[in-house]
């Protein structure tokens, strides 16, 4: 190997959002020699644009409150697909995750006697979203950040992983270039952490940034890691329409929770003509309750705006598409409203959503103290990934552990808003741990040269190209067909169309030229992450057609309904010998009485 | 449909020059949809940093017209298109290519400066008690998104580079968020004073001007910190004269 720059380490974690930055905090923790990739600068992943907080059952604000309450709302938001087990270690360890971080640091808003703050959020029956203003994941990941540079581990910044090593059937390591200089590099690795976040720039709108190319999802998949629920992408209700070039940032659910509410282009508030039969007893008769809810009284139920992400997407999109939409082909989303309820609720607003007034102002000339927003559905979190143990988070393939958005299960068919923050820590900690512990009961693998030499050919593949084809059109019309044809509504013939579309796109990403050298060439880079792109895009569309049902985040024009036997199983897909994907219906292992009993007594 | 000019820094490692592009300008487009565009269409290899897009993670931070700002949050409708947009990358830190620096500096100059250290739980179950008032002294410093503009505007470093005697006011916020930590228990005043330089700055406030955030560097983070150091070391009667008041008071 003495061609590549050589790296080795006990635990390897590729991804320096949330989840890698925990995972490698607790491995170091355990004694194991560290090393972090970060595909972008340190501090600057996805976990820094969320807004709302980090949902835990800390039962500062409703004492009410408890893990119990925290699982059966994960479970029902997920539609009873998610993981039981990783859904139950969530809701018991997050608050311990919180309380952590604030030992480390953070500065979370306050309760009126001194205690971390809560917030409601939609599917979440008590207030139990921990948060600092509108910057809650600015405000973990820096803190995690600044955690994490002292306790000795290595931060390779701007790197990115082509490939995962392996070593007969267990992971050895991982094969890269860094971006300042376009050189490759081996890290042998004893075990290997995946926290690399999502997918949503196989989407034309998304509220995710260049990095989110699946790169955890497809290098788990050529590994021979089983991957599951690819079929649910969570759609955001709430996304920035107007003006083109914002089209997708993110407009974080705390409006809503803070009073906000979704009106029509007619004025009507939409969300009260349809609500699902789980959530009716748990949801406001009246504006009137729903606002009291807002503003804290216990008595109150929740308004119909803070229904589940799925649930409120569709309802948006249904006005659109029946002509009662905004001029811009949203809704509106309403919280300048409640100066008729607060005095001085301009200066309320500014300093419980600081970042979305700026947002607003800067970027769109809207004063949300005094107008209403534009606001329409944005791809923003994949629910689907790298198939795990609960307790473990290690994968199929030995040594190759996943934690985060890359990682599936916690979440089922769909995601609670704040849902995201506590699974980066509950889960980065644990993959952390166990990466750490299957490091010291193993020794380093065997790098195979050729299959290193292997990826270095077609790394470089790109630079040896006389085509005319570049990889931005690709990725635009990859983008395009997604957002058309897998998108937040679903059928058949064009999902079959989107697979054959998506053949012929790989033909042309085969072909991609780039111009220029390998010194930071993100013509180059994104040519790279073609491949990554198009592997999800595949998975998520075999997923989506082999789920014949509707059900959370996956909406189905040809089978609009649930389907119970579709409730009982996981759609899995594994890498073929051929290469072809294959899916397996995989059953639901039976949950625990204790548990089944918590679901019965919450419903 | 108009077209704007955009006249853009190319080059490795300090050498290179402007080149001109030209490229459609639509209403609410920011700075950094121009380079995406002409990155797409003009210039695949073209070096820039970005993420969120939204002014929330601070990646793309660059000269504008010579003002430094997040390209991300620059408004084409606030540029004169009449004549060409320039675009630079930060000059307080080494060239790599194109628009993107080299900023491993600022990482190594955090992980100097003494990490959080928390008193002892307030309560029994390990948590503790703040009041927001205090918390959002720090909570100001903290919205902080390193994107070191600040840095990059500071005379001290851009034009002096006395990167090896001054942190920079994105390091003297970072100080004043953990001094001003209600929690924190460490002291960080005798190093300002001394590898962290707090004395060159002279306080012109230009980091407080460009930052994106908000964030009053100079007023609220800087000057006190400067008054500590000063209480600590060059005024004991001042010192004194405080420990009495607030005994008394």
């Amino acid at each position: 190997m003495s061609e590549y720059l050589t790296h080795e380490y006990d635990v390897l974690v590729i991804g320096a959002g949330g989840a890698g930055l925990r995972a490698a905090a607790e491995a170091s923790a355990g004694g194991a020699k560290v090393a972090v990739i970060s595909k972008s600068l340190l501090g600057k992943a996805h976990t820094v644009m969320a807004e709302g907080g980090i949902a835990a059952a800390l039962a500062n604000v409703d004492e009410r409150d408890s893990w119990q309450v925290h699982f059966a709302d994960t479970m029902r938001g997920g539609q009873y697909l998610n993981s039981w087990r990783m859904a139950e270690l969530h809701a018991k360890e997050a608050p311990g995750c919180v309380r952590e971080l604030e030992a480390w640091g953070a500065v979370f808003d306050r309760t009126v006697d001194g205690r971390i703050l809560q917030r409601n959020f939609g599917g979440h029956r008590y207030p139990r979203l921990a948060h600092v203003g509108d910057r809650t994941g600015l405000e973990m990941i820096r803190t995690l950040q600044d955690h994490d540079v002292h306790l000795g581990m290595d931060v390779f910044m701007e790197y990115t992983v082509v490939t995962l090593l392996k070593n007969s059937d267990r992971v050895a390591g991982a094969f890269g270039y860094d971006r300042e200089r376009g050189r490759f590099h081996v890290f042998r690795a004893k075990a290997v952490v995946l926290a690399t976040g999502g997918i949503g720039r196989a989407y034309k709108i998304t509220s995710n940034s260049w990095e989110y190319t699946g790169d955890g999802h497809s290098l788990a998949y050529h590994a021979g890691a089983a991957l599951m629920d690819m079929e649910f992408v969570q759609f955001h209700p709430t996304g920035m329409i107007w003006p083109p070039s914002v089209r997708g940032i993110l407009v974080t659910e705390g409006v809503r929770g803070e009073g906000g509410v979704l009106r029509n282009g007619d004025g009507r508030r939409f969300m009260f003509d349809d609500i699902p039969a789980a959530y009716a007893n748990q949801t406001a008769d009246t504006e009137e309750e729903g606002w009291r809810y807002t503003q804290g009284d216990k008595n109150a139920r929740r308004p119909p705006e803070l229904l589940t992400r799925d649930h409120v997407a569709r309802c948006i999109r249904r006005e659109v598409k029946e002509g009662r939409g905004s001029p811009h082909g949203g809704v509106f989303l309403d919280i300048a409203w409640i100066k008729e309820r607060i005095p001085n609720a301009a200066e309320h607003i500014k300093r419980k959503l600081p970042s979305m007034y700026h947002q607003f102002k800067q970027l769109a000339d809207i004063d949300i103290t005094q107008e209403p927003m534009e606001v329409g559905p944005t791809t923003h979190y994949m629910m689907g990934g790298i198939r795990v143990d609960p307790d473990s988070q290690m994968s199929d393939v030995p040594g190759l552990f996943a934690a985060g958005e890359c990682g599936a299960g916690l979440h089922g068919a769909n995601r609670l808003g704040g849902n995201s923050l506590s699974d980066l820590l509950v889960f980065g900690k644990r993959a952390g741990e166990y990466a750490a512990r299957y490091a010291r009961e193993n020794s380093l693998g065997t790098i195979n040269p050729d299959e290193v030499a292997l990826a270095e050919k077609q790394a470089l593949a790109p630079f040896e190209s006389d085509s005319t084809e570049g990889p931005y059109a690709v990725q635009y019309a990859l983008q395009d067909m997604m957002q058309d044809l897998v998108g937040i509504v679903r059928q058949e013939n064009e999902m079959l169309q989107a697979l054959e579309r998506i053949e012929q796109l790989k033909a042309r990403a085969q072909r991609v030229g780039v111009s220029g050298n390998r010194e930071y060439n993100p013509g180059w880079h994104t040519a790279i992450d073609l491949n990554n792109l198009l592997t999800v895009s595949e998975l998520v569309t075999r997923a989506a057609l082999e789920r014949k049902e509707s059900r959370g985040a996956h909406f189905r024009d040809d089978y609009p309904a649930k389907d119970g036997k579709f409730g009982s199983f996981n759609i899995v897909i594994r890498k073929g010998a051929g290469g072809d994907p294959q899916i397996i219906r995989e059953p639901i292992p039976e949950m625990s009485a204790e548990l089944k009993k918590i679901i019965e007594e919450m419903k | 449909m108009a077209t704007a000019t955009f006249r853009i820094w190319r080059g490795e490692k300090g050498s290179g020059k402007f080149r001109d592009y030209s490229t459609e300008v639509t209403p609410g487009m920011v700075v950094l949809d121009s380079v995406h565009h002409i990155q797409a269409e003009q210039a695949n290899d073209l070096a820039v940093r970005w993420n969120c897009k939204a002014g929330k993670c601070g990646s793309c931070s660059a000269e504008i017209n010579g003002m430094p700002k997040l390209m991300c949050m620059t408004r084409l409708n606030s540029l004169p298109l009449e004549q060409p947009v320039t675009i630079e990358p930060m000059k307080a830190f080494p060239h790599v290519k194109d628009l993107v620096t080299e900023l491993s500096w600022n990482y190594g100059v955090k992980k100097r400066i003494a990490k959080f250290k928390p008193r002892r739980p307030d309560a029994p179950d390990g948590t503790w008690r703040m009041v927001q008032e205090d918390v959002d002294r720090v909570q100001e410093f903290r919205k902080c998104i390193e994107c070191y503009l600040c840095q990059d505007v500071c005379h001290v470093l851009r034009e002096h580079h006395m990167h090896d005697q001054f942190i920079g006011p994105r390091f003297l916020v970072y100080a004043a968020a953990l001094e001003m930590h209600p929690l924190d228990d460490a002291d960080r005043i005798p190093n300002l004073r001394t590898q962290d330089g707090i004395g060159l700055c002279n306080i012109t406030k230009c980091c407080t001007k460009v930052c994106p955030e908000n964030i009053t560097i100079t007023d609220n983070a800087i000057i006190p910190l400067k008054e500590r150091v000063v209480d600590r070391f060059f005024d004991p009667l001042t010192k004194l004269l405080r420990m009495f008041k607030a005994g008394s008071g």
